[in-house]
């Protein structure tokens, strides 16, 4: 069946900012629809909020609306363009839950747009718990099996507690319906936990919903991965098993593919049963995602759930099979059927067929509690992790480890020295799913811990638990061989050890095991991903390595640049940073060269095989990199390295891989030293002149305090080489600073703690730029809306700067290009200000893309990245300018007046986090970045753009109502103006005594209210925390008091986040929020495309 | 050293008849074994597989790396014994684990005599084989292997699987009826040329009573069972050997009774109708293969085993002695014959295996197909 012809133009919706469950994978799918869709001749609308996303960028779309997802501005977008149809299965929940909001409130009906590749019913059918057990009754009654766990829907509290009986007794699930990455959801062992997680479930839940059901703790875990076309075709395209049993939400799962421990007719049935379900739920087009437990005593088989949409899920099966899911299910959307549509890798074959692996993918979750250290940190159906690592191997344990090491945080990969614990204790903790679970059991197997031991206290299968066995036996014969022959040194790279781990059993340097293994002529081929396990031949150079006999990577002609990836999500390293590598695939392959992309996260963009001429899926590690410029140099040659757009983790690499003879291109490894190191950055801002914060370096706590007590209180402290802020913290006064050194554990005399002066009440400014050695580009000024102090990722800012005149550019002109020519930069760089008594003070310099890149490009129409990778092979920014890559005139510093005002405001993953009491984690901004994502708010005016930035970030500003107002001592002055407008606009402000007193004397009336720490009123007054949870507050304003009045904030601000009010934590937060609340009640706010503004700026930059 | 991969472990080498050999370890029995070596990508069902009568005298290159994970049970072999000569896989389980396991494939294949190897690139010897296509293939296992040009001609005087007339080999000797599940609705005579222990069952569970019939079945000995049905079976061996099948199922279509044939069946009935068949470079031998229902325009996915197919026009009906026949499957992927039919005569066949065992259970509907046409014959 050929494309439909009734549709000439279609919405896709985006999936908004990155969140915990929702992440890169969503621009991944989307892109790739986008550009199916667009190559069908169909005009593309598109709306995603999220800026640093492949999919925003102008060329994908038609119109690329960045602006929130709610069906408010969807609709507006929708009668603006009018779009035949709308594509809402790409986009994550958001987009799902969004299509189904514009569908119930008639507005798809009023424009007449078709919901494509899923319809309302199905999803409904799919995402409803009662509906989805109806379906798998049906499909029982039908092929005979398949079932679902035992449940009870609830709406209320009574309903929950009552259900427990009805299903036998404790422990029990909650789930909350129509949530995103299982948000809410845990097991409850008693009634207390109960109450507590069903009652967030419910408020979570927009249907105020959740399903209790009987325990299936344990149980094997598996997923597979459908898709259906309109001819009833079904295929299925992964198989998935969980290494970490049930209980562990599956994006918080180490995941393997294909799956290890099913005979044929235990998967067969899995399959019946998913081709069934994708039927009786009505996917008519597209893919879908199933869940299954299977009791590992009898194979008894529970169908958990399903997705009716692409997903994170389909997202690794799409990476791990070479079949791309997104693309397929666009072009069914559109009406193709799967044996229309040919398979891209082998060109020959059709996409109706299941893929075969002949090699072993491993999925590995990135989590970071190191950043939320008050946060329980057992992995439950509530995901946590904030990114993953994907690898592939020959077998499982080459996969695991190079999985493991593709984590890149310290402590991730299997060690085998240091003192073997004791067995009991590590297998007691073992029983606790937590981050890094396997390998504390890998520890608990060196101090003798049997395969059986193993299995009853993880319930991991035996297989999977025989493998770390072999694992273990093997680090055992390194550590015990008399010399380390080629035999020995094959064998353990077939089974995935690194170098490093190597070295370290056998008290070498890694370099030396190296030496070693070269001499005796032992390195990896690398084989292809063709969906097929050689049946047939790949066309597509999708790579990974393996300790195998024959490689695969063909010779070449074309010089290639090799871009080194960021690896896996994680807080301060994201999606921007996939976003700069692959504006630079994409730019060096206009320019001419073989692009070749190393990466191994596999939600992004860049680890689509469609992005670069070659992709190596493989770990960033020297070792693995290193290996892969050697195959590389044997195929062809190579123009050189790019190590700055891929944040710290190849930038860290910078030095090493120059010492090996690898071309590195772009800003030098001495460079990125003088920018990095703290005393060579000093001598370059001593040359420019340009001062910096008084700061000191310290190894000790005498010396700190030496520093501390010259500069003066308050300090900011943090470890030197890090990125996003990690262990950052102001610091007030000597007993903190003590307490800080004592408790770091990253400081040594390599690495020593570094101290500045704090600057209070600077503005923070930040700026790229890029630099070619003779002339600069200053890409963009943003100006902070919060004060410094704040970290740059978790700050809301401005560009064009708003409060910044002609002279302040002039002087951060000046200042950047002082920097950039002393470091030597050649390329991006990005320099943190502060602007404090009229004195701008450098903060610090990253040579390197910043997470700030795609947010610069897309506020000023500039492909920064694209340009900045230009630049480090040798183009300047004059021959860019000429070419048309960047404006023929002017820059991001000298931008039109009538330029759009771009507002970025950052996400943050709080609902996600409950200590071990189940309380919310505070929401307090500081010094270390925890922000997961971001959204870009643009229009013509601040207000507005600032109001749709709080609309994309965390649901619409309120217009009228009440609004809580409690500050901080040195904020009261600075509240009374905006509090002041607040009432203006009509809204009723509630405050407790001591912000309603110095209120009332400026003339502006407060409802007082009792704070939580002096409980409910003799009368049942209440606290502003029942206030806020009865939902009587619509804003909230608190600013953190310090020590003193933690608690109390600590327990609004934890409300807030349950019940979803804004809550501002800076005045001026608040002040930005009031001239946005201003916008949004003078009239209509509009929605424009970023094609035309930037048609608008192009228009006024001539 | 400890017990681990290394250590007491077994050389093993593979030599294919092209010269190129690949080194391993001894996996299963220990001692040396020929075959055709072919390549299977389904990534489960290695039980089914290694018990596929259709596999006799193959050597069996397994793509997927893992095998014998979840180790081996006494319910899902399709034969009474493991048929392929030898085994080939990367890397083997150490410990099987599953809630039916019996016992490990390496004690299996050991208790059956049959030699394989592990530790091999597995994936280069498959692009090695799809490029030059399958050929005759030795591997040998012990302290003390021969040199390689030794056993290079050994492998080079092993027989060749073309012309080679197997199934007498792998069929019963004796009739057996494996009864109707529920009631009995009809009698099916199914000549055993390798048949697979899930097809009768497919039919059994549709109410129909088979008797299972020795290759060597006569017409008679078919027609005394008074079948409502004949069922041609798979099985190894080239088609163009099979003049006695091809003669037995001549007899049948003469009759006009319902007739069904699936693998070697299929390319009976293509030799019956006068149609040529030929040898496959490298085969289909997997479980996710697309094959197109012609008549319904369907794709569904199935698992083949086949090195042989049948030379006949896609693009029209043919004329033939027994009426009109046209290709009525298809595969996708190289738009090979996968069935048969006649348009005025109830018979018809598919090349691959819609019992699946293992593989998908997408074309069972083709044993709904063969009632229906015992049904209309009836009526």
């Amino acid at each position: 069946m050929p494309k439909r012809s009734d549709i000439q133009s279609v919405l896709v919706i985006g999936s908004g900012p990155i969140v915990i469950g929702q992440a890169a994978e969503f621009d991944y799918s989307g892109t790739q629809a986008c550009r199916v869709l667009k190559a069908e001749g169909l005009r593309v609308i598109l709306v995603n909020s999220n800026p640093a996303t492949i999919m925003t960028d102008p060329e994908i779309a038609d119109a690329t609306y960045v602006e929130p997802i709610t069906p408010e501005f969807v609709e507006k977008i929708i009668a603006k363009e009018r779009p035949d149809a709308l594509l809402p299965t790409l986009g994550g929940q958001t987009a799902l839950n969004t299509a189904i909001s514009m569908h119930d409130n008639g507005v798809l009906e009023k424009y007449g747009v078709e919901l494509i590749g899923a319809n309302v019913e199905a999803i409904n059918k799919g995402e409803d718990r009662d509906l989805f057990k109806g379906v798998v009754e049906a499909v029982k009654e039908k092929i005979g099996y398949g079932e679902s766990a035992r449940s009870v829907i609830c709406h209320s509290m009574d309903d929950v507690i009552a259900g427990v009986d009805t299903l036998g007794g404790y422990p029990v699930v909650v789930r909350p319906s129509f949530t995103m990455g299982g948000a809410g959801s845990g097991f409850a062992h008693d009634e207390e936990e109960l109450r507590r997680i069903a009652g967030q479930g419910l408020t979570l839940s927009p249907t105020t919903e959740v399903l209790l059901e009987e325990s299936i703790l344990g149980w094997k875990e598996y997923e597979l991965e459908l898709m259906r076309d309109r001819n009833d075709n079904v295929v299925v395209v992964c198989s998935i098993e969980n290494f970490d049993p049930m209980g562990v939400h599956t994006g918080d799962s180490i995941t393997v593919a294909p799956a290890m421990t099913l005979t044929d007719r235990e998967y067969q049935r899995l399959r019946d049963v998913g081709i069934a379900i994708i039927r009786e739920v009505g996917v008519d087009t597209g893919g879908c995602n199933i869940q299954f437990a299977i009791d590992p005593t009898d194979g008894r088989v529970i169908v958990i759930e399903m997705n009716p949409r692409v997903s994170r899920s389909s997202a690794l099966a799409s990476k791990a099979t070479g079949f791309p899911i997104a693309k397929i299910a666009a072009k069914l959307a559109v009406g193709y059927t799967l044996d229309e549509i040919p398979n891209d890798i082998t060109e020959k074959t059709p996409a109706s067929f299941e893929p075969t692996l002949d090699y072993v993918v491993v999925k590995a979750p990135r989590f970071a509690f190191e950043k939320f250290p008050s946060a329980d940190s057992t992995l439950t159906t509530t995901m946590k992790s904030v990114g993953e690592a994907m690898a592939i191997g020959r077998n499982f344990t080459e996969a695991l480890q190079k999985a493991l090491r593709s984590l890149e945080k310290k402590g991730s990969q299997f060690a085998f020295t240091g003192p073997v614990g004791d067995k009991a204790e590590l297998l007691a903790e073992a029983v606790r799913p937590t981050d890094g679970r396997i390998n504390t059991v890998m520890q608990a197997i060196r101090a003798g811990a049997t395969q059986e031991e193993v299995f009853d206290a993880t319930k991991i299968d035996p297989w999977f638990v025989d493998q770390l066995f072999l694992i273990k036996e093997i680090a055992d014969e390194l550590a015990s061989a008399e010399r380390l022959d080629a035999d020995l040194i094959a064998e353990a790279k077939r089974h995935g050890f690194s170098d490093a781990q190597i070295g370290e059993i056998r008290g070498l340097r890694e370099d030396v095991v190296r030496e070693v293994r070269h001499a005796l002529g032992i390195r990896p081929v690398y084989k292809t991903v063709d969906t097929c396990a050689a049946e047939f031949a790949a066309k597509t150079p999708y790579f990974y390595s393996s300790y195998d006999e024959e490689s695969e990577v063909a010779t070449r002609t074309k010089p290639a640049v090799i871009i080194l990836g960021s690896g896996p999500n994680r807080i301060g390293q994201g999606i921007e940073f996939d976003y700069s590598c692959v504006h630079a695939s994409f730019a060096l392959s206009d320019a001419g060269y073989e692009t070749v992309m190393v990466n191994c996260n596999p939600e992004t963009v860049s680890t689509d095989y469609d992005t670069s001429d070659r992709l190596y899926f493989e770990p960033l590690t020297l070792e693995d990199v290193l290996e892969i410029v050697h195959a590389e140099s044997l195929a062809g040659p190579i123009a050189g390295v790019i190590v700055q757009l891929g944040g710290q983790t190849p930038l860290g690499l910078s030095q090493a891989l120059k010492d090996n003879g690898v071309p590195v291109v772009g800003t030098s490894p001495e460079a990125i030293h003088a920018a990095e190191d703290r005393g060579a950055f000093g001598r370059v801002l001593a040359e420019a002149g340009l001062p910096a914060p008084k700061h000191g370096t310290a190894t000790t706590f005498a010396e700190a305090k030496a520093i501390a007590d010259e500069i003066g209180y308050p300090v900011l402290v943090r470890p030197s080489y890090v990125l996003g802020g990690r262990g950052m913290e102001i610091v007030y006064d000597e007993t903190r600073l003590a307490s800080y050194i004592s408790e770091s554990t990253e400081i040594s005399p390599t690495r020593p703690v570094l101290v500045d002066r704090f600057l209070d009440d600077a503005i923070e400014i930040d700026v790229d730029a890029l630099y070619d050695g003779h002339e600069l580009y200053l890409g963009g000024v943003m100006e902070h809306i919060e004060e410094a102090g704040i970290h740059s990722g978790d700050s809301a800012c401005a560009l064009p700067p708003i409060t910044l005149g002609g002279f302040d550019i002039k002087r951060l002109r000046a200042s950047t290009e002082g920097i950039a020519k002393g470091v030597g930069v050649l390329g991006l760089i990005n320099i943190q200000f502060a602007l404090s008594g009229d004195i701008l003070y450098v903060l610090e310099a990253n040579p390197r893309a910043s997470r700030t890149v795609p947010f610069t490009s897309k506020a000023t129409a500039v492909p920064l990245a694209k340009a900045a990778a230009r630049i480090s092979l040798g183009a300047t920014i004059a021959e860019l300018r000429e070419e048309g890559l960047l404006p023929k005139t002017g820059d991001g510093g000298t931008l039109p007046l009538d330029a759009p005002i771009s507002v970025k405001e950052a996400v943050m993953p709080w609902s996600r986090f409950r200590d071990i009491h189940g309380r919310g984690v505070d929401t307090v901004l500081g010094p270390e970045m925890r922000s997961t994502g971001e959204v870009m708010g643009i229009d013509s005016v601040f207000g507005t753009a600032y109001a749709k930035s709080q609309a994309g970030a965390y649901g619409p500003l309120p217009t009228k109502g009440r609004a809580f107002i409690s500050v901080a001592n040195r904020d009261k002055r600075s509240m009374i103006f905006p509090a002041r407008e607040l009432v203006a606009h009509g809204f009723e402000l509630m405050a407790t005594s001591g912000t309603a007193e110095v209120l009332k004397r400026n003339g502006i009336n407060a409802i007082v209210v009792r704070k939580q720490s002096e409980g409910p009123g003799p009368n049942g007054e209440k606290t502003i925390v029942q206030h806020i949870h009865d939902g009587e507050v619509d804003l909230i304003v608190n600013t953190p008091y310090g020590t003193g009045g933690r608690l109390d904030g600590y327990d609004i601000r934890t409300a807030a986040v349950a019940r979803s009010v804004p809550c501002l934590t800076t005045v001026q937060a608040l002040a930005a929020a009031v001239q946005g609340i201003d916008a949004l009640n003078h009239g209509d706010v509009g929605v424009r495309s970023l094609q035309e503004h930037a048609e608008h700026l192009t228009a006024a930059r001539d | 050293m400890t017990l681990s991969t290394r250590g007491a472990q077994t050389p093993a080498v593979l030599v294919l008849e092209d010269g190129r050999a690949f080194r391993g370890r001894a996996y299963g029995a220990v001692g040396e074994t020929f075959g055709e070596a072919v390549f299977s990508t389904g990534m489960t069902g290695y039980q089914e597989t290694l018990t596929d009568p259709s596999y006799h005298r193959q050597v069996v290159v397994m793509t997927a790396p893992h095998v014998g994970n979840t180790g081996v049970n006494d319910e899902d072999p399709e034969s009474g014994r493991i048929w392929v000569s030898g085994y080939v896989v990367r890397d083997p389980a150490r410990k099987p684990s599953n809630w039916r396991s019996q016992r490990s494939l390496d004690e299996e294949l050991a208790a059956q005599g049959v030699v394989g190897i592990s530790g091999v690139d597995t994936r280069a010897l498959t692009r090695h084989l799809r490029e030059r296509g399958a050929m005759r293939v030795g591997i040998f296992s012990g302290e003390a292997i021969p040199d390689e040009g030794t056993l290079l001609a050994k492998v080079r005087q092993a027989p060749e699987m073309t012309g080679a007339d197997l199934s007498a080999e792998v069929a019963t000797k004796e009739a057996y009826v494996v009864p109707a599940i529920g009631t009995k609705k009809f009698t099916v005579a199914a000549v055993d040329l390798g048949i697979k222990g899930m097809t009768p069952h497919r039919m059994a569970e549709r109410g129909i009573e088979v008797h299972v019939l020795p290759a060597t079945a006569t017409l008679e000995e078919v027609y005394a069972v008074r079948p409502d049905g004949v069922f041609f079976s798979n099985g190894p061996g080239d088609p163009s050997t099979a003049d006695h099948p091809v003669a037995l199922m001549r007899g049948v279509l003469e009759r006009s009774t319902p007739l069904f044939g699936i693998c070697f069946g299929n390319q009976i009935l293509g030799r019956a109708l006068g149609f040529g068949t030929y040898k496959l470079k490298y085969g289909h031998r997997g479980i996710n293969q697309p094959v197109q229902d012609r008549t319904t325009g369907k794709v569904e996915v199935t698992a083949h085993n086949h090195g042989f197919a049948v030379d006949a026009p896609l693009d029209k009906v043919s004329d033939t002695e027994f009426g009109r026949a046209e290709v009525s499957h298809v595969c996708l992927n190289d738009q090979v014959v996968e069935g048969l039919q006649l348009l005025d005569r109830p018979a018809f066949s598919v090349q691959y295996h819609p019992e699946a065992a293992a593989g998908p259970h997408d074309a069972a509907y083709l044993f709904d197909r063969f009632v229906s046409l015992m049904e209309g014959q009836r009526a």
